[in-house]
């Protein structure tokens, strides 16, 4: 099998010696680890559909793999898998500024799209934080978020059309670059499905003009809880913000502490960071105007508006390396993922920090506050016995939480391999087991991305004729059950094959 | 037992209505989502063939079968979150009753799909029939935040949440809106909302067609981002001549700019219309496609409208047209032959341009379907996805036609 992959790619493509492969051992989440049996780097999609096709005939699982910059170990491979790493399919092939829309390989970099867009005025807006790093395959994999993405949608919004190789090596063509699916909306369904379909070898996306007129502003507050009230408010003056982002203390000092730092008082209890954008300069600095009066009256200190564009980029900064600035806080970072309603933001902050208050652990906040769209940060090291599973509860304590609330266990992460276990806490036996349905739609064997997304324990059986007793059926809650689960998600060194 | 004696020992006689069939097919209405998935789970046991309903306004109650499932009792809105900007509805509540309810707490949902405002929700997310606010506020989908649905042998499956961002598994939710019930009876949606916006105001211009495509243009280029930016045809707009609409929502001072730019970029040709009159511009334009037997729409490019525009007019007529130029979406409404529309997309597909059917009596959509034949591959994909949500092949929906 290898010497036919060296024959599809060159076999300076193709890694095999153990080293090698330990560069692929994580992802950006630094609590799961498996090393891949091979590793394999195609140049072109037909080198792609190549390898699918060869793995298919040997009933080989394997993981598509962009920039490795996800956290929820969605693009982590097992030994007896083989890992397609994507990122030399990093050819931008259209930008068609007419029709607002462009025509990228899987491996290209998000950023490196908006630079190419820019001179024709246009942006691709989905912007993670990793966006220097991260490729848009891995986007549409995971429907990736970023700040911009409260005004502007997710990664969903804007991905038109797909060409996609199946896991048999079949290659089907989803939607249109109008956006109209033909028949059915499977990019719909493609998009966020974290590699369990196929591989994406071509991706149709929609561009928007970049904004003439910016307004941002950094409000800062003396409680967390006053933080969360003004997103409440903000949200329902009608004016949606481009961008709304919150920072607790812990996050503030990091990044004052680190090269990335921003101005941001080092006493503030947090600090949102919301940006307007619009086509007239008027309209934006009138919306700014009113939405900093209800930051003020909603328990700001002070709201600074940029000044300039130089101002602008030094307050984003380091809000996009912030994860950077809390990686020096010690030796390991969980950055986790969960969504609440935006109105329940206050409380369950205050539960969070009770929860990290109650494991002796440090839980730092940088997230999506116009979203609710909560980035909980647990700094630890490892290496202290007994502190991985202290991470390990207090994760699970904090998944129960958001969900409690109202809301979610991912907002944009994804599964992967982190939030297989929360999956039972959000979803009934039938509703799991129809994703499972779908999956085998798609590749009946589980072998693309295989043991993510749906834990298969908890899906009902699908087939087979349902018997009339929905009307009876138990409805008692699963959170309990699950969190008694035992499970063994930070995986130990041990553990790594 | 009849079918009937069946269906009223599981759900009780208020369930069954019988005398408003007109042909004849017994209409249940079950009241709960739990109530619509013991039908199914009985109607998959027994073979009975299913067509769903909503309030029958939109899709015609025409197609064969044993019993129509009504989704009119489903009216219920269990929660409306202002703070958050979301809601839940389920399926069958009207979407005028809908819209009041929001307006009360000063929310909106920015959708203005075609048919009449009693239509109702179901219908407009299991059609994905978005109207001219697409152009600002994105297709049907956007709008979904999760949806809990009934599979063809009775199965309650939900997908997504009711907050605004979700990956939590894979989004069933996009491959629901749209599907016209293929893949299941849509009984509960969560819906993403807007704040009221503060200031509406549609401005028109009237013109022959191509003036008004090159309007359209400089609009675009200009960089002015109306909610709505539709060209109508003369009689869709009861107007002598093709109507250009710009429609702006937001804050005050966004709907001023915007007005103020719009004025720059075309020389102030645009006549703004008062509150009553905008608004009734709208409904009416919306509700004539109700009034018209068939009904489809068409996802181009931008740059092809005005191409695409001439096919219509060449192959089927171009009598009652709403097209958003900017985005490439085009909705057509009159009569058409099923040779003529075959025709039509089989020439529209050669140009990579799909053609959806949204309405058409039964003899028609059965033979056109509403998404025709698929593109290569994608065919056992979707055979595959109905047979994963409808295994006994209950639901009578005419996806594919008679190609």
């Amino acid at each position: 099998m290898v010497d036919t992959l060296a024959d599809i790619v060159g076999p300076r493509h193709v890694r095999t010696a153990l080293p090698e492969r330990l560069t692929y051992a994580k992802d950006g989440l630094p609590t799961h680890r498996r090393v891949p049996g091979v590793v394999v780097l195609p140049g072109s999609r037909d080198e792609v559909i190549a390898i699918v096709r060869l793995l298919g005939a040997l009933g080989m699982p394997f993981v598509p793999r962009g920039a490795g910059t996800g956290l929820s170990g969605g693009a982590l491979a097992d030994g007896d898998a083989v890992l397609i790493v994507l990122t030399r399919l990093n050819r931008i092939l259209k930008i068609d500024a007419r029709n607002r829309l462009a025509v990228v390989e899987p491996g290209v970099v998000n950023v490196r799209l908006s630079l190419a867009a820019a001179p024709h005025g246009l942006q691709y807006t989905p912007d993670p934080s990793s966006q220097t790093a991260c490729t848009i395959g891995g986007n549409v994999a995971e429907n990736a978020g970023g700040p911009h993405c409260l005004k502007y949608g997710v990664t969903a919004t804007h991905v038109l059309a797909l060409e996609v190789a199946l896991a048999d090596g079949r290659v089907v063509e989803l939607g249109s670059p109008g956006g109209e699916p033909w028949g059915p909306d499977l990019v719909g369904l493609f998009v966020g499905s974290e590699g369990n379909f196929g591989v994406a070898t071509r991706i149709t996306v929609r561009l928007l003009p970049i904004a003439r007129a910016v307004r941002t502003l950094l409000a800062d507050f003396t409680s967390l809880r006053t933080a969360g009230e003004a997103v409440s408010a903000v949200i329902a003056s009608g004016i949606v913000p481009a961008a709304l982002e919150m920072m607790d203390q812990s996050c503030i000092r990091a990044v004052e502490d680190s090269v990335y730092a921003a101005g941001y008082p080092r006493d503030a209890a947090a600090v949102l960071l919301a940006e307007l954008d619009g086509g007239h300069e008027a309209a934006v600095a009138a919306d700014a105007a009113t939405i900093e009066a209800v930051l003020r009256a909603h328990g700001a200190r002070s709201v600074l508006v940029a000044a300039d564009a130089q101002q602008r980029e030094r307050l984003w900064l380091g809000r996009k390396k912030a994860f950077g600035a809390m990686g020096r806080l010690s030796r390991d970072l969980v950055v986790q993922d969960a969504v609440v309603p935006r109105s329940t933001l206050p409380d369950v902050l205050e539960t969070i920090a009770r929860i990290g208050a109650a494991y002796g652990l440090t839980v730092s906040n940088v997230f999506h506050a116009g979203d609710g769209n909560l980035h909980p940060n647990i700094s630890f090291d490892g290496r202290t016995p007994g502190l991985r599973e202290r991470v390990e509860a207090a994760s699970a304590e904090i998944m129960a939480t958001c969900i409690a609330a109202g809301g979610t266990i991912t907002g944009e992460h994804g599964i992967g391999l982190d939030k297989l276990r929360y999956m039972p806490l959000l979803f009934d036996g039938d509703s799991l087991a129809a994703m499972r349905a779908v999956r085998h739609v798609w590749d009946p064997e589980e072998r693309v991305n295989p043991g993510k997304v749906v834990p298969v324990h908890a899906c009902r059986e699908w087939s087979g004729v349902r018997s009339a007793e929905w009307g009876m059926r138990s409805r008692g809650s699963p959170v309990d059950s699950a969190l008694r689960t035992p499970h063994s998600a930070l995986d130990s060194e041990a553990g790594v094959r | 037992m009849s079918l009937l004696d069946r269906v009223r020992a599981l759900l009780g006689d208020e369930a069954v209505d019988v005398a408003a069939t007109p042909d004849g097919v017994p209409r249940v209405a079950p009241a709960s989502p739990d109530a619509v998935a013991l039908l199914l789970g009985t109607a998959r046991e027994e073979g009975w063939r299913v067509r769903i309903e909503g309030a029958g306004t939109w899709l015609a109650a025409d197609a064969p079968a044993d019993l129509a499932l009504t989704t009119r009792r489903l009216d219920k809105i269990p929660a409306i979150e202002p703070q958050d900007l979301s809601a839940t509805a389920e399926a069958g509540i009207g979407c005028d009753l809908l819209r009041q309810h929001l307006a009360d707490r000063g929310t909106w949902l920015a959708l203005d799909p075609p048919g009449l405002a009693g239509r109702t929700l179901g219908s407009i997310v299991a059609t994905a029939t978005a109207g001219p606010l697409r152009q600002g506020f994105g297709p049907v989908r956007d709008h979904l935040l999760g949806v809990t649905f009934v599979t063809g042998d009775g199965r309650l499956v939900q997908s997504g949440g009711r907050v605004v961002k979700n990956v939590a598994g894979y989004d069933l939710t996009r491959l629901e809106a749209g599907a016209f019930g293929a893949f299941g009876v849509i009984v509960l949606i969560h819906l993403r909302l807007r704040a009221l916006p503060r200031a509406d105001q549609t401005l028109v211009l009237e013109g022959s067609r191509e003036d008004l495509t090159q309007v359209a243009e400089d609009i675009a280029a200009a960089g002015i981002q109306p909610a709505a930016h539709e060209l109508m045809s003369p009689a869709l707009a009861r107007r002598e001549r093709w109507l250009l609409a710009i429609r702006f929502a937001g804050s005050g001072a966004l709907v001023a700019a915007e007005e103020a730019g719009l004025r720059a970029a075309t020389g102030g040709r645009f006549a703004p219309l008062r509150a009553d009159e905008g608004h009734s511009l709208w409904m009416r334009a919306a509700e004539s496609f109700a009034a018209r037997p068939v009904a489809f729409r068409i996802g181009g490019l931008p740059d092809s409208s005005d191409e695409l525009l001439d096919l219509l007019q060449h192959q089927v007529g171009d009598e009652w047209i709403s097209a958003s130029p900017a985005i490439g979406a085009i909705r057509w409404g009159g009569d058409a032959t099923i040779d003529r529309l075959k025709r039509l997309r089989r020439t529209l597909a050669g140009l990579e341009v799909p053609l959806t059917l949204e309405r058409a009596p039964w003899p028609v959509r059965s033979a056109v379907g509403h998404f025709g034949a698929y593109r290569e591959g994608v065919g056992p994909l979707v055979a595959g996805l109905r047979r994963t949500f409808d295994p006994g092949e209950a639901f009578v929906v005419a996806a594919e036609g008679a190609e």
